[in-house]
């Protein structure tokens, strides 16, 4: 579903990313890990085509970018820490604009099952900005799933949330992720990735620098294993 | 591989846009009252360091009114395109699978109706403060219509550009006023030369630049506006 092969991006002098190769089957649930300034974001970026790669090959839902980036955003959802809201319009709204912006036909009824799939049918009609942090961000998935897209991309979702806040959210993930979709969260909540992710790669210097599985890690932890490859 | 998935079409995503910013503006009326209030400060300034006869105060008429919407214009667009930043909203317009200039026309033409909102109520106040009823010609009107798509047109632009900055607010004036004086001096030409009575042939000039730099300014936005959101 993701391809990436010696992905390099440079701004100005600064070499983000050097020579990156990333795979990601359909369904596999990717948490992409790794310290401060590793490159994480600029990654995601690139995958969700808001950012050109300074070099390499970039393939997504089997699309190639930049050159097809309106078929890849077609099919890509992006979560990040902002919740990319209007905090003048109500929930409803908000999901109605992006639900136009994306051509859905029958966009009152996809609205309305998207308010219930994140749990916000009864605040439909309030401004998003009388909204916690933690009903924004869950609004903030709700849009990025308006379109159904077939890939995920989280963006350290849990940022800024308190304990309920990112129980709640937890959740939210689960279903999303329970659809069959195909999702790449970068984290910094080990403990949280370790339960939800299939899939851990650690990022470090612009390249992946160990990459396992649940199934690998039972014998150790996460934590234990971020440490290790970080140190390697 | 087969495109099964719709895309919406340059003119849905831009009423969309369009739409967005209307019932975000007037639920808050954040743009709306910072524009209105200076704007209607400049004119009151104005017309009390302007204590001249009648004849000088028609001569001043058009470079009063065009100073008020530059300047009232630049706050509208600097708010305009923060908010889309501050929040991240720009990442979600860049995400939709949309040819990238329907954000430019979208947010070009919210800006136009908010600046001819505010047009339309200072008009009547400066014709009432400088007892100029001349300026609601049709002449007169056209040329603020032409100037306003003319200014909104290339400021729209370059406030894309200086929004990523973090010198936005300073930025923004520093950019587009040098690349608005044609469209300025134009407009305050036609405007003068409406209200003075000129011939055809003396107005024909100003409308004219006025009509290119649109076409110039809408038609660029069109093509590059990609290359301007891109990282």
């Amino acid at each position: 579903m993701i391809e990436v092969r010696k992905l390099v991006k440079r701004f100005g002098l600064k070499t983000v990313l050097r020579g990156l190769d990333f795979t990601v089957q359909p369904g596999e649930f990717v948490a992409l890990l790794g310290p401060n300034g590793a490159g994480k974001t600029t990654f995601l970026r690139i995958l969700a085509s808001l950012s050109r790669p300074s070099l390499g090959e970039v393939r997504v839902a089997g699309y190639s970018l930049p050159n097809e980036a309106a078929q890849v955003r077609a099919r890509l959802g992006v979560v990040s820490h902002m919740p990319l809201l209007y905090p003048d319009l109500t929930a409803e709204e908000n999901l109605r604009f992006y639900a136009r912006m994306y051509g859905l036909e029958d966009q009152s009824a996809r609205v309305t099952e998207v308010l219930e799939m994140v749990g916000l049918e009864k605040r439909r009609g309030d401004l998003v900005r009388t909204f916690s942090r933690g009903m924004q961000q869950r609004l903030a998935i709700g849009r990025a799933v308006i379109h159904d897209p077939e890939v995920m991309l989280f963006d350290e979702p849990y940022t800024g949330l308190d304990q309920d806040a990112s129980e709640m959210l937890d959740e939210v993930l689960k279903s999303v992720a329970a659809r069959g979709r195909t999702v790449v969260m970068t984290s910094h909540d080990l403990a949280r990735a370790e339960d939800l992710a299939t899939r851990f790669d650690i990022l470090s210097r612009g390249v992946i620098a160990a990459s396992t599985n649940q199934a690998e890690l039972k014998n150790t932890n996460l934590l234990a294993y971020y440490k290790q490859a970080l140190a390697d | 591989m087969t495109d099964k998935k719709s895309h919406p079409s340059l003119l849905g995503a831009t009423l969309a846009i369009v739409q967005k910013d209307l019932a975000a503006e007037f639920r808050s009326r954040e743009l709306f009252s910072a524009m209105l209030v200076f704007s209607l400060l400049v004119i009151i300034i104005f017309n009390f360091a302007l204590e001249l006869d009648i004849d000088v105060r028609r001569t001043v008429a058009a470079g009063v009114l065009w100073t008020t919407f530059a300047f009232a214009g630049t706050l509208g667009l600097n708010r305009s395109m923060a908010v889309e930043k501050d929040r991240g909203c720009m990442d979600g317009l860049l995400l939709a699978p949309v040819d990238r200039s329907a954000i430019f026309f979208g947010k070009a033409i919210s800006n136009l109706v908010f600046m001819l909102i505010v047009e339309a109520i200072v008009l009547p106040v400066y014709a009432l403060l400088y007892d100029e009823m001349r300026i609601f010609q049709p002449g007169f009107l056209g040329v603020i219509l032409l100037g306003s798509i003319g200014y909104i047109g290339v400021g729209t632009l370059l406030s894309t550009m200086s929004v990523q900055t973090r010198m936005r607010e300073v930025l923004l004036p520093i950019l587009l006023f040098p690349v608005a004086i044609p469209v300025l001096l134009a407009a305050v030409k036609a405007s003068n030369g409406i209200l003075t009575g000129a011939e055809w042939a003396e107005i024909v000039t100003p409308i004219n630049i006025l009509i290119l730099y649109d076409v110039v300014f809408l038609a660029v936005p069109y093509m590059f506006f990609d290359a301007v959101v891109e990282e």
